[in-house]
């Protein structure tokens, strides 16, 4: 599988990260690289092997279903780039 | 000069009122005053802070308290959210983030008396093995090559905490590993350093790389202080769904462990061709060392090996673009104007993160994407299970696997820069233990000819980080490294 400029401007645009044209092309050419190295991984057999999602090797805990925090707008908004009130402000979405 | 105690020896002073706590953080403020400018170890140095902690330990010595870290200078890796103290993990998306709370392990070494110097460089969001993707500059390695003087990387990405303990700017440092980032930088810098089981510490208030993978642990020059600071660190945390709820065990006691009759495993899968002669050498005369010591070496196999950087390249990635998807310009962090809410996010994020970082998000994105999701990430998560499996397996033979800790030792500033995959080769016997999760501790093994030092990697069973200490302090015994970096506390430049 090799990777076009226009598939490298349609992942960024999923990854919501601007690139310009001449920057997608020699993306391409770095992530063509690295793809093409994880290529290996198709000689290995993994018939019937159930995936590994994580290291852990235990069930997921649980806790009760209780608020433990909150009540601190000031503290959670205090490193916003731009607010409104105790609100995050963004720019207009709807006209 | 008190710089250049152990963290054991300087606890210990304390305790005998040989020097106060203020006297033993001035010491280290100084060369942190006389180094960083050069070796740029610290992003951030919090003297005042560090002052007042001292002051605190003083009262505290003075009322006859006993804590394990009262008094003890330290640096934090700048990946740990730290209440009221500037924290980038590298990044300029980051660089006025000032967390409103503490992460779990840097509230536990606080608890336990601990003095924070400040906050140290690492590679951008962790992802290096050079710290050359620092938004804040590279850090110098306090080694150089004999009758060269030219800059060498202290690898990473804990590569500022790493540098700053082997120059005698703190005692120790916490730092975080995803795929060799606390033990190849401890490689690279002669010292030591651990990434315990995944679990072991809590992940809660760092920031998240990739979250199947990371974990935090200590450096330091001794591996006696390491087990000190990793028995402060973990623990069981209620705020970390993947935090294991197990008692730490006196990891400074199992230092003094024999070694005798331990089965020690030489996985052959870690041999190659491309093996510089030295590091070879250097690993057959840890094996010799721990025979000595009255261990059994065992050949063993661990077949996956050799997919083990792959497969990390497709999990760490997956998981990172879906961390990193916070970073938006919206609630905290930096924010670039754009002509509408897409446009500013793109535009956030295309300033805020570095090339490397773009590229993993890129490449997690992609193996996520509907239609390569099980060509890349399901096969990935499959061949993981084999490289766990190839442990499991090696584990009901032997007690401990002793392999080198990286392919090479520390290398300029700049090479490898224009190569991804050739800076992924650093990770190579550092990743598989990763995937597994299971514990790794590098201890610096000797000198290569140019004069550079070279670690060893002891790997244990998941949580018998216990038996890893034990032969890392053995090897440690054996190899009586006492070799000092050109840059460091009280040398004059």
């Amino acid at each position: 599988m090799s990777l076009d400029p226009a598939t490298v401007r349609r992942i960024a645009r999923l990854a919501r990260i601007h690139v310009g044209d001449t920057e997608a092309e020699q993306l391409a050419g770095e992530l063509n690289g690295i793809l093409g190295w994880i290529e290996q991984l198709n000689e290995v057999d993994v018939e019937g092997i159930d995936p590994l999602t994580g290291a852990a090797q235990m069930a997921m805990r649980l806790r009760p279903d209780t608020v433990t925090d909150g009540g601190i707008p000031e503290l959670v908004l205090g490193n916003a780039p731009d607010r409104a009130g105790t609100f995050y402000a963004v720019p207009k979405v709807v006209e | 000069m008190l710089t250049d105690l152990s963290l054991a020896e300087a606890r210990d002073g304390l305790r005998r009122r040989d020097f106060s706590a203020v006297e033993l953080t001035e010491a280290h403020l100084d060369a942190v005053a006389a180094l960083n400018p050069r070796i740029n170890a610290f992003i951030t140095v919090s003297a005042d802070k560090a002052r007042a902690q001292a002051a605190a330990a003083d009262a505290a010595l003075a009322k006859g308290e006993d804590r394990p870290l009262l008094g003890l200078p330290l640096a934090i890796k700048d990946l740990f959210c730290t209440d009221g103290l500037r924290t980038t993990a590298g990044s300029r998306i980051l660089e006025p983030f000032v967390p409103p709370y503490e992460s779990t392990v840097t509230a536990n070494l606080l608890r336990d008396g601990a003095v924070f110097l400040g906050k140290a460089n690492m590679d951008e969001f962790a992802m290096g093995s050079s710290n050359m993707t620092s938004a804040f500059g590279p850090v110098q390695n306090p080694w150089t090559r004999r009758g060269d003087n030219r800059a060498l990387v202290p690898g990473g990405s804990s590569g500022g905490s790493c540098a700053a303990v082997a120059a005698r700017m703190a005692l120790g440092a916490t730092a975080t590993d995803t795929g060799g980032s606390i033990r190849q930088p401890a490689s690279f810098c002669g010292i030591a350093g651990i990434k315990p089981t995944y679990g072991r510490c809590s992940r809660w208030g760092i920031v998240a790389f990739a979250s199947s993978l990371d974990q935090a642990g200590p450096v330091a020059r001794t591996v006696e202080d390491c087990a000190i600071l990793l028995g402060s660190m973990a623990g069981f945390d209620p705020k970390d769904s993947t935090s294991a709820d197990r008692a730490v065990p006196d990891f400074a006691a199992a230092c003094r462990r024999s070694v005798r009759g331990l089965r020690i495993g030489v996985p052959r899968e870690y041999h190659s061709d491309n093996m510089p002669p030295e590091i070879e050498a250097m690993w057959q005369q840890g094996l010799a060392w721990l025979r000595d010591a009255g261990a059994e070496i065992v050949d063993v196999s661990l077949p996956h090996t050799k997919y083990g950087l792959a497969t990390y390249y497709i999990v760490a990635p997956a998981e990172a673009s879906s961390n990193l998807a916070r970073y938006d310009g919206v609630r905290f962090g930096r924010r670039v104007e754009g002509e509408d809410l897409t446009d500013m996010y793109e535009k956030t994020r295309a300033e805020g993160f570095g090339a490397e970082v773009r590229r993993r998000v890129m490449i997690g994105t992609y193996v996520l994407s509907a239609g390569y999701y099980d060509a890349y990430y399901l096969r990935a998560q499959k061949v993981r299970a084999l490289i766990l499996r190839d442990f499991t397996d090696a584990y009901a033979q032997v007690d401990a696997l002793l392999t080198p800790t990286a392919p090479s030792a520390a290398f300029a500033q700049g090479d490898k820069m224009d190569d991804p995959v050739a800076m992924y080769l650093n990770d190579v016997f550092t990743v598989p233990a990763s995937m597994a999760g299971v514990p790794g501790l590098s201890v610096p093994a000797g000198l290569d000819g140019q004069g550079l030092p070279l670690g060893l990697q002891v790997l244990g069973r998941p949580f018998d980080e216990e038996t890893v200490f034990a032969v890392g302090a053995e090897l440690e015994r054996a190899a009586d490294f006492h070799h000092l970096p050109a840059i460091r506390a009280g040398v004059p430049a």
